[in-house]
Parts: C-alpha cells; structure tokens; sequence
C-alpha cells in the first residue's frame, strides 16, 4: 500500500470546487492571523471557523481524526513539558512538581491554535490535488521554478516509493531483518544510497527527454481556473470571517 | 524535527519566512532550467529515503540526511527542503503553512553549512573521507537541533526546558545519521562518483 496518498483530495464538496487560488489565499491569511493571535476568544471562533471549513468539505471524519492525532505529538510533548515549567501563580502540585496557571493557560491557547490551522488546511489545501496546487501558485506569481520543482518533486515521489517497496521486498525475500545494529544500518544506507544513484539516472534521461519534446523552462497546462460566483461569495465570506477575528483579538487584547 | 503550527511567537515565524526567502531565493538563482528536474527527482529520492524507519532500541528513527542533502544539491538544498515540507504539509499534515519558514531554515540552514565546511575533507581519500562524512551527517542534525531550540528560546523563556528536551532528543538522531551518512557516502563514491561532483566545484 502507498504511504503517499492524498486522502482528502477527491470530492465533490463545496470546499473541492471553490477556485484553488482563492483557497490558498484564505488559508494562508488565516494561518497568519492564528499564528499571531493571543486571546482564547479569537483562537476559540478560529477553530469554530476551521470546523465549519472541514463540515462543508465532507471529509471521512474518522480518517480526518486519525491524521489529527498523530499531528498533535508535539503538542501532547508540550502538555507534559509547559505547564510544570512555565513560570507564574501555582494550580495544584503533582508530587515535587508545580503546575502553574499561566502554563496551563498558554499550552491551552497553542493546542487550540495548531488544530484549528492544521484544520483549515486539511479543509482548504488538502482538499486539492498536488498539480492543482503548483499551478494555482504559479498563477499566483510564485517563482516559476519553485513551482517546477514543486510539481516534479510531486511526480517522482510516487516512483521512488514504488522503487522504495521493490527494495524492501527484495530485502524480505533475503531474510532481512531489522535490528538495532550495524548490519541493518548499513543495509538501509545502501538501500537509500540506491534509490539516490537511480534517481540521478533517472534525472539525466528525463531531462534529455524533455529537451527531444523542446522544453524551453516553461510548462503549459490545459487547465484554465474560472472564477466564479460562488468564489467570491467565499472570498468576501472569508474577509468577513477574518475581520471578526480580528475584532475579537482587538477586544480582548485591548490591542493589535 | 518540525516545529508544529501555533507554537511559535510571530516575530520568530517572521524572521523565519524572511530568511527562508532569501536562501530560496538565492537557491532558485543558482539552479538554471537544466538542474530543476535533478534537484527535484533527487529531492523526491531524499523524501522517500527518509520514510526508512531505523530501529534503534524499542523506537524507529525517521532518517532526514539534510546533511547529504546539501552536500550533493548545494544552495538548491534550500528549495528543495521547502518543497519537500510543503509535500509533508499536503500528504501527512505535518508541520504547516506558517512555519513553513521557520521549519526550512532549521532544515537547510545546516545544509549549506555542511556544503561548505566537508567539501576539503570529502575529496581526500581514506580516512579524512570517512571521518568526513560521518561527521556532516551528524553535524547537520545537531546544527537542526540547535536552531529549532534556539527558534523555542526566542518565542519565549518558558520554553526554555521544551528546548532543551528537544535538543536532548536530537542526540541518537545524530549518531545515527552520523553512520547512515557514512555508508551511503561510500556507496556512492564506490558505484557513482560523478554524482558528488557538484562537490568539488
């Protein structure tokens, strides 16, 4: 089985059918004002915001949960870590150890935060295939090549995975099994080494391949994005949305 | 190794994007057109190598060869790493759209560096080639450790111990890194040695 799928990229949601570049905008000025936010209020309709993005998306909630909790291992680390650190007023002890308010308070606000971004993006950008991707940021004026490498980068992963599992295949036929020692160690450098020394193979003749059919650093797609009315009823939906964070922010937080 | 989303204070995301700009920038104008589908189908080799998960004791390591990396694609490692974390946003969901710069600097940083500081080591041959390469994988990472604790540091002195932790559990990712780096260098070198000539440019 594939390690490389895109689980949430095919629907026929309404959340699939909104013009990428949009998505892309609304995602992106989202994460900025998540990331900047400091009051529960603004973080709190943030993750109301995200959770509305993914019911609209219609994404299998169990596999959507499933990605979320492993995401969440940094988080679950600084629940263990902040909360007995982090200086200020003490809540109750656990044994030696004081848990203090502000920690509680803080790892609370982060945790909250990172799922409602992490959300948004399963909601808006997963929702869209890799090549739909790179073209919606080259029609967003990123550098031509960054999209490029993007796109191929996207393309021979599925090859290299492939060639991944032949390998490990072979590996297993041969009895191979991995251990805490130098022999496995040096089995998967050489494993890796190879997959390295076909890839720069690979590279020249896909390149010499691409001048036979006159590539002149330019790709063309058949693909044209329309923007439609339901794009900007998002868009104007989406500024809306971001406002009232920010009018929540402002507030609570006496500032911005 | 990635720093996940709300995390970080906004101006260490800021001064992150900001370097992470600049040093794609200056990847993407070292690259010419011909070098874009060598770096980008290395960097999806380099992407599924690091699904290899190492045994060491009862736990599986995921390798990053950020070290090797760089020492094969130079400046293009900065791109490069920003496209593979980009990939890991969309297919896994790790890391995310604001980090993204932190997490690339932490990344590529070290990269670069080992593009640089192996170079004269790597070409002598024998044992300077070995120490060499053991040395840029296990460096590389500790330099990743270092800036990731250094962007927690920075975002606020409470996560002064989160900081620390992390940077302890760097420690068996380096030595790890360090022989896995090792082997593969002296298999490439055995079977084709023209792929480390962008090293002695």
């Amino acid at each position: 089985m594939s390690l490389l799928q895109e689980p949430f990229a095919d629907g026929a949601s309404i959340a699939h059918r909104l013009d990428p570049r949009g998505r892309v905008l609304a995602a992106g000025a989202f994460a900025v004002l998540m990331a900047a936010a400091r009051t529960y209020a603004a973080v709190i309709a943030g993750l109301a915001l995200a959770l509305i993005l993914l019911a609209l998306a219609r994404l299998p909630w169990k596999k959507v949960g499933a990605r979320l909790l492993v995401v969440n291992g940094f988080i679950v680390f600084l629940w263990f870590v902040l909360p007995l650190t982090y200086p200020g007023e003490e809540v109750f002890r656990l044994g030696p150890l004081a848990v203090s308010r502000q920690g509680l308070l803080s790892t609370g606000l982060i945790t909250l935060k990172s799922n409602a971004m992490m959300i948004a993006l399963i909601a808006l950008i997963a929702t869209q295939p890799v090549n739909t991707l790179g073209e919606a940021l080259q029609q967003l004026r990123l550098p031509g090549k960054l999209c490029h490498l993007l796109l191929f980068t996207y393309r021979y992963l599925h090859v290299f995975e492939q060639e991944f599992q032949r390998l490990v295949q072979a590996l297993k036929i041969r009895g191979f099994r991995a251990g805490t020692n130098l022999h496995t160690y040096r089995t998967y450098a050489n494993l890796a080494a190879m997959l390295l020394v076909h890839s720069f193979d690979r590279a020249d003749r896909v390149y010499r391949a691409m001048l036979c059919r006159g590539f002149k650093g330019k790709f063309y797609s058949l693909r044209t994005f329309s923007w439609q009315a339901r794009d900007l009823v998002f868009g104007l939906l989406s500024l809306l949305a971001l406002a009232g964070l920010l009018y929540l922010e402002w507030r609570d937080a006496g500032s911005l | 190794m990635h720093i996940s989303e709300g995390v970080l204070s906004p101006a260490v995301l800021a001064g992150g994007a900001g370097l992470a700009v600049l040093g794609t920038a200056i990847g993407l104008k070292k690259m010419d057109y011909e070098a874009i589908p060598r770096v980008a189908i290395l960097s999806a080799a380099f992407f599924v190598a690091s699904l290899i998960r190492v045994p060491v004791g009862p736990v599986g390591l995921h390798l990053v060869l950020n070290g090797l990396l760089g020492l094969l694609l130079g400046w293009a490692a900065v791109p490069a790493i920003l496209i593979a974390l980009v990939l890991q946003a969309l297919l896994f969901q790790f890391g995310g759209l604001t980090v993204l710069g932190v997490n690339t600097v932490i990344m590529a940083a070290p990269a670069v560096f080992c593009f640089y500081a192996y170079r004269p080591l790597l070409r002598r041959p024998g044992k300077p080639a070995a120490v060499g390469a053991f040395a840029c994988g296990a460096s590389a990472i500790l330099l990743s450790g270092l800036l990731a604790a250094g962007a927690l540091i920075t975002t606020g002195e409470a996560f002064l111990q989160v900081a620390e932790l992390a940077l302890a559990a760097h420690i068996p990712v380096m030595i790890i890194e360090g022989i896995i780096t090792l082997f593969i260098f002296r298999f490439i070198k055995k079977v084709r040695p023209e792929m480390l000539e962008g090293m002695y440019e």
